[in-house]
């Protein structure tokens, strides 16, 4: 039973990890502001859950676990109301997203 | 690997610290010094200074960012162009920069035991401070019981400031700003439907957790400074989504006033408690019949103080200023 | 593997600061400003189990919420800004007709 938490508790973290770094790998390589989000705002919360999840696993005491709980809800939801909140105000001071016609001007 | 994070973390540090320095838009200014204030925070957690850390989080990438960002719509957002050759002040700068690390090269190793910044009180605050005070925090036990006249005159500061700002910006009394119709920022919530859900949803559970915060300094990190500073964004954050005028009626103005003084008044109360029972002046030790008992009440008492003091100033502070932008907006309509 | 998650997120952290610093728009900076908050929620919750010291954890929470209210602020007072500077904006003629 022990070797199932333990190796369940590594495939979550590593799961988080490589959502991490894709958002990563996302938010520098995109080439417009609206893509960048996307990358940012659907790994961000999965690898948060993940890691949290991941750190539950590691058989820490209750209280620990209540407060990791509690992070994870508020990052349920935190991130995807702080997203939701900056495409629509990103959308609504002028900025245009980038089409396939204006790539070659600026990409 | 602690090593290792402080390395990478400093060096982030120096990389902000210079792309602020090259930055014209004052906004991007101020995400950036966000980002330092997180920044400096988990430097802070790594090396184990936990309260600081919580404090620097409060401050550095909460209460700051704020309060800047507010100024900034006063002032403009761009940088003006620098109207002299800043070579003297580099000049200067370099030379006391580089004393300062000539300086350091004497200085022990961090954390180095028999150093003589560790032999003055420090040993005696980590082997008494069980007996003589009993809270298990040492921080807290140092903060408001060893050092409580220093943290009283840090609480003045702190007051001093908002009743400074209140005397030049203050608005909160005219009659006209109350009932013009100021152009209040309409977007935010008239459109913004799931922040308002979300935030309606947090903000019990910010103003709960700013109590913990409050009232478990005895035992973890916290205290009244951090607990005061996370309440107080949590009602910031109330006034900037559905609007100043109602966040004003739910608690008004005036009570702030009253309680930002009442704070001072219960730290400094406490301190003549004890002096009129004979004591030195913030000696909780006669409040209760019991010393330790009665250090605990006393220490309970005073963070309650710096907490109300808190507060309060940081949202006159901000509100002072806010209604201050309303009001220049109206008058260039 | 708990060492392995923090460096990753160390790394991950790098890359906001350089989409902060390089971000051509404003809200290339926020977005990269909330990500890097998310992030180092996390990587103090790691941080907090590698040292065993799971009181951490009282830290990570004030960080989630703090970092929340700094991104609505900064929304609402970017918007404000065009208000100020830009009176003849397209959006407040728009609300004026």
């Amino acid at each position: 039973m022990d070797t199932v938490i333990s190796v369940a508790s590594l495939l979550c973290l590593l799961l988080g990890s490589f959502l991490c770094l894709s958002g990563g790998v996302g938010i520098l390589r995109f080439p417009d502001f609206y893509t960048r989000m996307h990358a940012v705002g659907v790994t961000d919360t999965l690898a948060s859950a993940m890691i949290l999840m991941g750190l539950m696993l590691q058989g820490a005491e209750a209280n620990v676990v209540i407060k990791l709980i509690i992070i994870l809800l508020m990052t349920l939801f935190i991130n995807p109301t702080a997203s939701y909140a900056l495409a629509k105000a990103a959308m609504y001071s002028g900025l245009k997203p980038l089409l396939n016609m204006q790539k070659s001007k600026r990409g | 690997m602690e090593l290792f994070v402080n390395v990478i973390l400093l060096s982030f540090l120096l990389a902000i610290a210079l792309a602020i320095v090259r930055m014209k838009d004052l906004f991007a200014v101020i995400m950036l010094a966000g980002i330092y204030g997180l920044l400096s925070a988990s430097f802070f957690v790594v090396v184990d200074a936990v309260d600081v850390a919580i404090t620097e989080a409060a401050v550095g990438a909460g209460v700051f960012t704020l309060l800047m960002l507010v100024a900034t719509v006063m002032a403009g957002r761009y940088e003006q162009g620098a109207r002299h050759k800043p070579l003297l002040a580099l000049a200067v700068v370099f030379i006391t920069g580089s004393l300062l690390i000539y300086g350091s090269l004497d200085m022990p190793a961090f954390g180095y035991g028999p150093a003589p910044d560790h032999q003055h009180v420090d040993s005696h605050y980590i082997n008494e401070s069980m007996s003589e005070v009993g809270v298990p925090n040492i921080v807290t036990a140092v903060l408001a019981s060893y050092r409580g006249f220093d943290t009283l005159g840090e609480l003045l500061v702190i007051f001093t400031a908002g009743v400074a700002v209140m005397a030049l910006l203050s608005t909160l009394y005219d009659s006209h700003s109350n009932l013009g119709t100021g152009p209040e920022n309409k977007w935010l919530y008239e459109q913004q439907m799931p922040i308002r859900l979300v935030v309606k949803i947090l903000i019990p559970f910010i103003m709960l957790f700013a109590f913990y915060i409050q009232f478990h300094g005895d035992y973890g990190p916290g205290g009244g400074f951090q607990a005061g500073l996370i309440l107080a964004s949590a009602i910031i954050l109330y006034a900037m989504l559905f609007g100043i005028r109602t966040a004003k009626q739910v608690i008004s103005p005036r009570f702030y006033q009253c309680l930002s003084a009442f704070g001072i008044l219960l730290y400094g109360g406490v301190g003549v408690v004890a002096l009129l029972n004979g004591e030195h002046f913030l000696d909780y030790s006669v409040l209760f019949t019991d010393p330790l008992a009665g250090q605990h009440v006393g220490i309970v008492l005073v963070e309650l103080g710096i907490g109300c003091t808190v507060f309060s100033t940081m949202i006159l502070i901000f509100l002072n200023f806010y209604e201050r932008k309303n009001n220049q907006l109206d008058g260039c309509q | 593997m708990l060492i392995a998650a923090s460096v990753a997120i160390l790394i991950v952290m790098g890359m906001a600061i350089i989409r902060a610093v390089v971000g051509p728009t404003l809200y290339d900076r926020i977005l990269a400003v909330n990500m890097f908050g998310t992030k180092t929620v996390l990587l103090i919750a790691l941080l907090g189990f590698v040292m065993g010291r799971p009181e951490f954890l009282d830290i990570a929470i004030v960080y989630a919420l703090i970092n929340f209210i700094s991104v609505i602020a900064v929304l609402h007072f970017s918007d404000s800004i065009y208000f100020k500077h830009d009176t003849q904006d397209k959006k407040t003629v728009k609300k004026e007709e």
